[in-house]
């Protein structure tokens, strides 16, 4: 149990545009200080309303926000121990590094003598040291969005929020500013909230993850939690890829539950926390990685399903391998091409077995 | 809705009762003085037109206090023959100057779009001058120019115009010019390309490809020129003589001598005639843009 | 954008009338007047052409330079104005919800297409001894004294005798008045599509890192404004400046400005060759305003790619 205390308490809290548009929906939770949290979600989840309630740019129309104990619902941003990276970086281009820099330190009434030391220090921290004198126009956009982080950390705020900080970087760019993020949050030890839509990133980098769909939190838990436990069809499916199967309860065997699905069979699973009824309609899901193909029958103790292949996606360091059966219903495995003939082992039109430890099934209840 | 007296959750404290969003740090457009600020310029501009428009109802000759409705001063303005006169004059150099604006305007703006030639910012420069140069200026040279070259005076109707028709000319076709030049930067040269793959001639292509693609420009080109020619009074001042008068020049000769409602009425009537012109100019500008884009 | 000579007989058929229209009837005006400069006057009508600086050197002399400072100083002091006042209204219409936007910008542009005259013409009505002002300040002068008598101080006569209109016509209030209500519209719109096109991360980075609003504004939100800026302060002077009716009309005596003396120079005076030569230096301040402009903002072209 983490006694981490929580820097950041949402509680209730709702945010209506025009009175019709509701894009945060009664969300309640707690960030802890220290974490790498993120804001998970679809565009239009209230991700980004929800960072901007945060930093002070919105207010909650209902609710309220507690920075490090204090209700700052209605604290404008520049009175909060908060800062933030735009999305656009928001450079001012009309001041060099330095004085951009700077900036937040002379308005807020830093001495003079201290404020250079200061830059300087967070520019060796983002590894721009010397760059003091460029322009913004002189930059490149991973470069000004490094001044951007610079500009928020030398205010040694509570927590610096980033906003879609890996949109607009390419590919390569992302992945080495992924574990340069988590490096950064190591070195200083502040609690860091980013808002993404990428669920790589959120998985890689953060500690906890919630995941939001239509202004409402669907859960809150950390990556590997979340994706093997997810609690509800919308988080199994944003997070990673599944093979969703309709089935009914038909009873209880024991501690487990018995789930009726045409084409499987019976499986039996453990119900966690999930709420299920005789009768009632639940999914059940497998991750395509768990998966094993055989052209063998598998033994009484796997879920198995027989099929015929009908598509491979090749992409070099994994194979997705796209199986049908007799009804239709297309079920895709993930096989790794350990070796290098792996991925000529299986054609199109094999006939296969696909099955799976039923432990490693999701029960979906909604 | 929000809702008073509920007891909250996890002690928090109770949801307050709003009538509406709060306003956030950059919601600017909602506070009260930036509003107000606003209103008092839009007072400031508004109120002595809508007066002097009211006023022209105003049965006084004081013109200040408010004596009962009449619309004898505009029946003064309508029999007033010189008046009348003057506003014929304008209607109809208005009309030919906007024919030959529209034209050469149009001519310049195809030319400064297409083609790339030697000296062509010094020659963007010298279009760009009517618009930049301070109408005195202009309104003399104009002046000096038909006195020296010894422009006939004394013919007749409409010829007589002629002087103003042209000054007028010159200070409107690079206003069109720049207007239609806007346009013609969203066109897309390919519908060109297309039309010369089919077969088309550089003429026919010119009349059915670029013309329609230009007509938005065209009429709002022409409406400005329209309206320019219309409201002109220095260089008209300048180039106009004692029988060829036009309605600004006449109001500015009522307006020194005397000040009476019939010059309201007369005035009002030139305001409304001008923002409805505006009025459609924008209109038709805003439609086609839609359309178009 | 194609090279001339590849449809050289398209170009000449499409640059020859508005070239010959531009030479003919205003290069060559213009050129007329420049050589007038130097001419002088041989009677009453006659003017040779001697070449003599005579009548630039009189254009410089006390009185005409006195004219022309104050021409510059009181377009300078509208345009402050208009600034001042443009800035806030610019500003709440970039910030307006977007159904209001193009109302709000319509209704300030409104004014600038009715006619100048009478525009400024209205403008008598409002500043005359019995005028609006006057009007209103008669009648809060009278509620201000009912409420005194009622206080019982009527016979301190505290307001005054009786009540003294203020003298706002025909003087330079007036021309300065009436040259801020005729170019507020045109220092609006620059304003407004500059601020328009600025990226609000900027004022909220500034927030978020501390500053006030009031700091936000001239650290962040002027200085990335500067092209509207100094767009809107040239097309505002240049005009003003040059202003003709507005003096005219409600300017009294010694509230002259340039045009009223090169007018006069054509009218009444029948000083051809003088008024052209003040007319050519109006001209040179003008395209030394328009060269100061494009200076300005080329330094500061780099910002707007922020």
């Amino acid at each position: 149990m983490d006694t981490r205390k929580p820097i950041i308490s949402i509680r209730d809290v709702t945010k209506r545009f025009a009175g019709t548009v509701t894009a945060v929906d009664q969300v309640a939770m707690e960030i802890r200080e220290g974490e790498f949290f993120a804001l998970l979600g679809p565009s239009g989840c209230g991700k980004t309303t929800l960072l901007r309630m945060i930093a002070g740019f919105e207010i909650p129309t209902e609710g309220e926000i507690l920075i490090d104990g204090q209700d700052m619902s209605h604290v404008p941003p520049n009175r909060r121990p908060i800062n933030m990276v735009f999305q656009s970086y928001a450079v001012f281009p009309h001041m060099n590094v330095f004085d951009n820099v700077a900036y937040g330190l002379k308005v807020t009434g830093v001495p003079k003598e201290q404020i250079r030391g200061r830059v300087e220090e967070a520019l060796d921290l983002v590894k721009l040291g010397g760059f003091g004198t460029r322009k913004p126009d002189q930059l490149s956009g991973g470069q000004r969005q490094r001044v951007a982080l610079a500009r928020a950390l030398v205010k040694r705020p509570k927590v610096l929020l980033l906003d879609e900080p890996l949109s607009a970087l390419d590919a390569k760019l992302r992945e080495a500013m992924q574990l340069e993020l988590v490096r950064l949050q190591h070195a200083v030890g502040i609690t860091f909230i980013i808002v993404t839509h990428d669920q790589n990133e959120a998985l890689s980098m953060a500690n906890r993850i919630a995941v939001m769909e239509a202004g409402k939190v669907r859960q809150v838990a950390a990556p590997a939690q979340l994706y093997e436990y997810p609690n509800c069809r919308f988080v199994a499916d944003f997070i990673g890829k599944m093979n969703l199967f309709e089935g009914q309860m038909t009873g209880v065997a024991g501690e487990r539950v018995v789930i009726e699905v045409t084409g499987l069979g019976q499986v039996l699973l453990a119900a966690g926390d999930e709420q299920v009824t005789t009768g009632g309609q639940v999914g059940i899901a497998v991750r395509p990685e768990k998966v094993r193909i055989e052209r063998a029958q598998p033994g009484t103790d796997r879920v198995a399903l027989r099929g015929r292949v009908s598509e491979v996606a090749y992409y070099g360091d994994v194979s997705y391998v796209f199986i049908t059966d007799d009804s239709g219903r297309s079920i895709s495995v993930n096989m790794q091409n350990e070796a290098r003939s792996t991925a000529q082992r299986v054609k199109i039109g094999d006939e296969l077995w696909c099955s799976w430890d039923p432990e490693d099934t999701l029960l979906l209840a909604r | 809705m929000a809702a008073i007296g509920i007891p909250s959750r996890n002690g928090a404290a109770p949801r307050r009762w709003r009538r509406s969003e709060p306003i956030g740090p950059l919601d600017y457009g909602r506070r009260l003085w930036l509003r107000l600020s606003v209103g008092a310029v839009l007072l400031f501009l508004y109120v002595p037109i809508i007066t002097l428009m009211a006023f022209s109802f105003n049965d006084s000759r004081r013109n200040i206090v408010w004596n009962g409705f009449t619309l004898k001063y505009y029946e003064k303005a309508l029999n007033n023959d010189s008046l009348l006169l003057a506003f014929g004059n304008s209607l109809t150099i208005a009309l030919i100057s906007t024919i030959f604006s529209v034209l050469l305007g149009a001519l310049a703006a195809v030319v400064l779009w297409r083609f790339h030639f030697p000296g062509k910012p010094s020659y963007e420069g010298a279009m760009a001058l009517p618009i930049v140069i301070p109408e005195i200026c202009m309104g003399v040279a104009m002046l000096v120019f038909f006195a020296r070259i010894g422009w006939p005076a004394n013919m007749p109707w409409p010829l007589n115009l002629s002087a103003i028709i042209i000054a007028h000319i010159s200070f409107s076709f690079p206003f069109v010019a720049m207007v239609v030049r806007a346009r013609l930067v969203n066109f897309n040269r390919e519908l060109e390309e297309a039309a010369k793959d089919l077969g088309a001639s550089e003429w026919q292509t010119f009349r059915d490809v670029l013309i329609p693609f230009m007509r938005p420009g065209l009429v709002a080109g022409g409406l400005l020129a329209f309206t320019l020619s219309l409201d002109d009074f220095v260089i008209t001042f300048f180039t106009s003589g004692p029988d060829t008068v036009t309605f600004p020049v006449k109001v500015y000769s009522m307006v020194r001598f005397s000040v009476t409602p019939e010059v309201n009425a007369a005035s009002a009537v030139l305001i409304v005639v001008t923002i409805a012109l505006t009025v459609a100019a924008m209109w038709l500008q805003n439609r086609a843009g839609k359309r178009n884009s | 954008m194609e090279h001339w000579r590849r449809s050289p007989l398209v170009f000449w058929a499409t640059s020859l009338p508005p070239t010959f229209w531009l030479v003919a009837f205003f290069l060559a005006p213009l050129a007329i007047v420049w050589v007038l400069s130097f001419g002088e006057k041989q009677g009453l009508i006659a003017i040779a052409i001697t070449w003599t600086f005579d009548n630039y050197g009189r254009a410089l002399n006390a009185l005409y330079l006195e004219i022309f400072a104050k021409s510059m100083w009181m377009a300078a002091v509208t345009t402050f104005i208009c600034l001042v006042v443009a800035f806030p209204v610019a500003f709440a219409i970039t910030f307006a919800p977007e159904r209001w936007k193009p109302v709000l910008l319509l209704l300030v542009i409104l004014p600038f297409w009715t006619n100048l005259l009478i525009r400024t013409y209205a403008l008598i009505a409002v500043l005359r001894t019995r005028g609006y002002v006057n009007f209103t300040l008669e009648w809060f002068w009278d509620q201000g004294n009912w409420l005194l008598t009622l206080l019982g101080l009527g016979e301190a006569q505290l307001l005054g005798e009786r009540f003294e209109p203020l003298t706002l016509l025909y003087n330079n209030f007036a021309v300065v008045f009436g040259l801020v209500y005729v170019g507020l519209p045109f220092m609006v719109l620059p304003l407004y599509a500059s601020l328009d096109r600025m990226d609000r991360s900027y004022i909220e980075a500034s927030l978020d890192l501390g500053a006030s609003q009031f700091r936000t504004l001239f650290t962040i939100v002027i200085p990335l404004a500067k092209a509207g800026i100094i767009s809107g302060v040239i097309i505002t002077f240049i005009p003003a400046m040059g202003s003709f009716l507005t003096p005219d009309l409600l300017g009294g005596t010694d509230s002259q400005m340039i045009a009223n003396v090169i007018e006069r120079q054509f009218k009444s005076a029948n000083d051809w060759p003088f008024g052209s030569a003040l007319s050519f230096i109006l001209m040179y301040a003008t395209f030394f305003a328009l060269a100061l402009r494009a200076m300005l903002s080329k330094s500061g072209s780099a910002m707007e790619a922020g």
